[in-house]
């Protein structure tokens, strides 16, 4: 009886402390005094996904850092990014918490699940809405506050499968796509095209989980296909894997990506020539010339100690369209929350443009959808050559 | 102010409840907590006390008191260990989504979809239940375990690869292991590896609040009756249990089922709640994530259960002020309540330790010791 | 040809869980607990050695075995700090203890190496592959040494557990842990014993997986730790050949249901297999059937 009591209590007084705390945490929700325009940003800083929400999150805080030395127009920005670990119900707590500590515009969720969660609660409280990153078509969908900065994955998928078709016409193509939010939706629609014009897949191949680890199946079967080009719409985590194991196997076929192939070089102590040949459809080539990629990797590099990949670019070039859009409204940051979205959904609706690292002159579409042409990469020598 | 609140049910509460049975006292003080717990939780969020951060975390936490309680139900009253009670959650959640896109254009009132497509879902939910456990529940301990968590995989598998959605007439489609083509994104219900998508979101505390309530109440009831007497003895003693004639499988499948269906009903509210779930969700860390629930509010005990995962839902949002260290200050919490809750002696050594630290004065001093000796005339005692 | 083929693959997958299912077993077998950490404790062995050998520009093999001294010491005290002082409260809530060393694991590497994967470099980095049938049939160096390495392992373990006296005083623990502290045995020596040995064995497995699967990440072991665990109860739980012939076992069934049925349904029919597996032995392989007494 005794010690259930001091359970009891202290469960108690652990619940009453939560409560407080959170309690505190919903605090500091003042509007306006001071003219700095707080933008958040959620992603997955944690989990087997924390790869993505960390590079959006040093991207768009080396964006903030620039905007606000700069300081050209008066126009100071916060940046606060949360942990939603790449699951909808955590991804709404931390838009929650940004909502909390005053958010006016979202640069975010990272991943798609989430931003589809998100981009419903953002709908109805009227926040303005631009995700890095997130690709799935359902994330702006019926949603005229959300916008994409990166091409959703119908798109990439077409694209994919029309440069194939262009390019490449008499190769043999088999696919491996993951099993998760992001990859099936490229591959369905790579094969909607691919085999709309007549075509025939040789192989398709799955696997489930982002640290699967064997992958000589998926690649038996696409070598006894003859597959000789092999499409990869899936992140360059488990890519560097396939990679790996195929050139063990002494299979040597083209591999052909989408964004989520990008990175694939940064990953430390990754043997470039694994890498030789892979082509990839990007929108971000962190090796490129302009001299604006190379200010932007230089910096990151600096800051964080590593190279960045395309998430880190998108959500760059995010908090610049946002600046950018920002200023064309002729709002301070006094304004509130539901004045901006309006006049920033008038902007981007209205012609606006946008240039950055992964793309010039980005302009949107009233789906929410962004115009701009993804670069053909080959890895050559360790570096991305533009097709 | 919750911390007066659960002083009273614990003293006064206790106090009262005593006198009538152990099951009134559990019952009390469960319907108590979810009670007044919601009234301090509703007018926190009318008064503006309550942050958004906590007032979206309102139905996820119905939702896992719902599961800690049922899962409660095969681990402390069936002494069973399972792995696997996200499966059932999906199950659930699943056809609840399904059903409520199905209702959504025939019916206008949302509290009736919520309800038939949470019964729809209990029912399911139950279904796979029986299915799994008529086979497996022959088997003992960590290989039942094992069993649960491979059920457990095998949804998320499977989920990963059904479709659902409606074809350009508004019929309803299905489609196993390739995607249904021909169909606007709007009209998929369920695709795939994507999960659910498009749900219109349509559940309330309150929804939560009563789905609560319905799950202590079953559990409770079934606990208090002559079957879950018999669930018990088995778990106490299985061949003695036996051996006075009680049919051990039909019983512990009675829990197992029972069980199953109340994680549908909350897979359900999960899934009314937000406008898109994934397969992922269902993995084996949600399946751990209840049972440390029922584990750290002391296996068996429902109220228990109830604290402990409202505590552990909130936990992590709370510890968002630790930004990068977030995780690993949850981890680290975890483990000490884990070993502060299940051992006294750690206790003690703490309290020790505390006192060598900060030496009291000697008037304290000999208060102090005065205590101790109270308290272990207490222990001996 | 292609069913060998497979059939190689499948064993070199196996062998991984294989070693890693000896340390999951060792560690049930004396405390009886499921030690969820375990596949974490592999990827902090990765990490280690990646970081000797890469940063430091070791040798492989002394990374190896600086990983393996570490494992040993962090198996050991997370025994002695998490663990044991949870003793005799019952398997649950040490399991729960487990899975908060679980996180925190994964979380103090997250902190400590970031998020993007790392790539491991090979123990065998430079060795050719075996190249038999005209190239068509390839064994990778890791897989021939993850096998040796297991057979090794079994072998010096049944032998270890047989014939010493630390062994037999383990398996003491393990029949009766209150008998065994009668007759004079150090219960917690031998508990810290077999978490060294079973954490020991961990950063082995860590190196040889990396070694064959070479990226590394925070998560890295926590699908093989489960994986692992199944395969040790497939194999039954505490027994040290049944780890071994369950891991290659669950490893051949994941290749060949990727491989001859569907790449997208495997999990679902490795664990289908699992099931049935138990539903026929339910003790698994090599289990011992524990009679009951009232």
């Amino acid at each position: 009886m005794k010690t259930k009591f001091t359970k009891f209590m202290a469960a108690a007084l652990a619940a009453v402390m939560a409560f407080a705390l959170a309690a505190c945490g919903g605090g500091g929700s003042g509007e306006g005094g001071d003219a700095v325009l707080k933008i958040g940003s959620t992603g997955p800083l944690t989990g087997p996904a924390a790869i993505y929400g960390n590079a959006v999150k040093n991207g768009g805080q080396l964006a903030v850092d620039e905007i606000n030395a700069a300081n050209a127009d008066g126009i100071q920005l916060s940046w606060q990014a949360e942990d939603d670990e790449h699951d909808p119900e955590k991804a709404v707590n931390a838009y929650n918490t940004l909502m909390d500590s005053g958010m006016q515009i979202l640069v975010g969720p990272t991943t798609s699940a989430p931003a589809v969660a998100v981009a419903e609660k953002a709908d109805a409280d009227r926040v303005f809405t631009l995700t890095p990153s997130a690709s799935q078509a359902a994330v702006t969908e019926g949603h005229d506050n959300v916008y994409q900065l990166c091409f959703n994955d119908p798109n990439q998928g077409t694209a994919a499968a029309q440069y194939i078709l262009a390019n490449m016409k008499d190769k043999k193509v088999g696919v491996i796509y993951q099993q998760n939010d992001y990859s099936q939706g490229i591959y369905e629609k790579f094969k909607a095209e691919y085999e709309g014009a007549g075509n025939k897949i040789v192989a398709t191949e799955a696997f489930a989980k982002d640290d699967e680890k064997d992958f000589t199946a998926q690649l038996n079967s696409m070598k006894n296909a003859g597959a000789d080009l092999v499409f990869v719409p899936i992140y360059y985590t488990p890519a560097a894997n396939i990679l790996t194991q195929a050139d063990k196997m002494g299979y040597n076929p083209t591999f052909f990506g989408v964004d989520g192939m990008d990175g694939i070089l940064t990953a430390e102590n990754f043997d470039a020539k694994l890498a030789e040949g892979v082509m990839l459809l990007t929108p971000f080539v962190a090796s490129a010339e302009d001299e604006a990629t190379q200010k932007f990797v230089k910096a990151y590099v600096d800051a964080y100690g590593e190279e960045p990949n395309q998430f880190a670019a998108d959500a760059y070039d995010c908090v610049y369209a946002i600046y950018n859009a920002f200023k064309e409204t002729g709002l301070d940051a006094s304004a509130s929350t539901e004045e901006i979205c309006d006049a920033m959904i008038k902007v981007f609706n209205g012609g606006f443009t946008s240039s950055g690292i992964t793309g010039e002159e980005m302009k949107w579409n009233e789906n929410g959808e962004v115009d701009k042409t993804p670069k053909a990469c080959v890895i050559e020598n360790g570096v991305y050559v533009q097709k | 102010m919750a911390d007066r609140i659960l002083k009273t049910i614990s003293t006064r509460g206790l106090k009262n409840a005593v006198r009538g049975s152990e099951y009134k006292r559990e019952a009390l003080i469960s319907y108590g907590i979810l009670i007044i717990g919601y009234i301090v939780l509703q007018l926190g969020a009318v008064g503006g006390l309550i942050g958004r951060n906590l007032q979206g975390q309102f139905v996820p936490i119905c939702v896992y008191v719902s599961l800690a309680v049922s899962l409660n139900l095969v681990v402390g009253i069936s002494g069973e260990l399972s792995l696997g009670h996200a499966g059932f959650m999906a199950v659930g959640c699943y056809s609840g989504v399904l059903m409520s896109r199905i209702l959504l254009p025939h019916i206008g009132f949302e509290p009736a979809i919520v309800l038939v497509s949470m019964i729809f879902g209990a029912v399911l939910a139950a279904l796979a239940g029986f299915v799994i456990g008529i086979p497996i529940l022959g088997l003992r301990g960590d290989y039942l375990a094992i069993v649960t968590l491979a059920f457990g995989e095998i949804i998320v598998n499977l989920m990963n690869v059904i479709y659902f959605g409606f074809d350009k007439d508004g019929k309803l489609k299905f489609a196993f292991n390739h995607a249904i083509e021909d169909i606007e994104n709007s009209d998929r219900i369920i695709a795939g590896a994507i999960g659910a998508t498009g749900t219109k979101t349509m559940v309330t505390f309150t929804m939560g609040l009563l789905l609560c309530l319905f799950t202590v109440f079953v559990v409770l009831n079934l606990k208090n009756s002559k079957q879950g007497r018999a669930i018990m003895s088995i778990r106490d003693n299985r061949i003695a249990a036996e051996s006075i004639g009680l049919n051990v499988r039909k019983y512990k499948l009675t829990a197992f089922v029972v069980s199953a269906a109340l994680a549908g009903m909350a897979g359900t509210l999960y899934g009314l709640n937000f406008s898109t779930v994934a397969p992922t969700k269902f993995n084996f860390n949600t399946s751990v994530l209840i049972l440390v629930f029922v584990v750290l509010g002391s296996v068996g005990n429902i109220w228990g259960g109830i604290i402990a995962a409202s505590i552990l839902t909130v936990l992590p949002e709370v510890f968002r002020q630790f930004a990068d260290y977030r995780m690993l200050t949850y981890a680290i919490v975890l483990i000490l309540v884990m070993i502060a809750t299940y051992n006294p002696t750690i206790k003690a050594r703490v309290k020790a330790v505390w006192t060598k630290i900060n030496p009291v004065k000697k008037k304290d001093k000999d208060k102090g010791k005065d205590k101790k000796r109270k308290k272990s005339g207490k222990e001996v005692a | 040809m292609n069913l060998l083929s497979n059939l190689i693959s499948g064993l070199s997958l196996g062998s991984v869980y294989a070693i890693i299912a000896l340390g999951y077993t060792m560690v049930y077998g004396i405390s009886k607990m499921l030690n969820f950490a375990h596949g974490d404790v592999i990827m902090i062995g990765g990490y280690i050695s990646f970081v000797m050998t890469v940063y430091l520009g070791m040798n492989g093999w002394v990374g190896l075995l600086i990983a393996i001294v570490t494992c040993t010491c962090l198996g050991v005290l997370i025994e002695r700090l998490a663990y044991r002082p949870l003793r005799g409260t019952g398997s649950l809530a040490v399991l729960i203890t487990a899975i908060g060393v679980s996180y925190f694991l994964q979380n103090v590497a997250l902190l400590i190496w970031g998020a993007n994967p790392k790539m491991f470099t090979s123990l065998f980095d430079g060795v050719k592959a075996l190249r038999l049938a005209g190239g068509k049939l390839v064994v990778s160096p890791e897989s021939l040494f993850t096998i040796a390495a297991n057979i090794i392992v079994m072998i010096v373990l049944t032998l270890f557990v047989n014939k010493t006296k630390a062994g037999k005083a383990m398996r003491a623990v393990s029949e009766d842990n209150g008998a065994a502290q009668l007759m004079g045995i150090n219960v917690n020596q031998s508990i810290s014993l077999t978490f060294a040995i079973g954490s020991g064995l961990a950063a082995v497995a860590g190196v040889l997986m990396c070694s064959a699967y070479p990226v590394l990440t925070p998560t890295t072991g926590s699908m093989p730790g489960i994986k692992a665990f199944t395969a040790a109860v497939f194999g039954g739980i505490g027994s040290i050949p049944g780890a071994m012939i369950g891991g290659l076992i669950l490893g051949i069934i994941e290749i060949f249901a990727r491989a001859y049925v569907s790449t997208e349904l495997a999990d679902a029919i490795v664990f289908a297999c699992l099931i049935i597996v138990l539903l026929v032995k339910p003790t698994g392989l090599l289990g011992k059937k524990v009679s009951e007494k009232v």
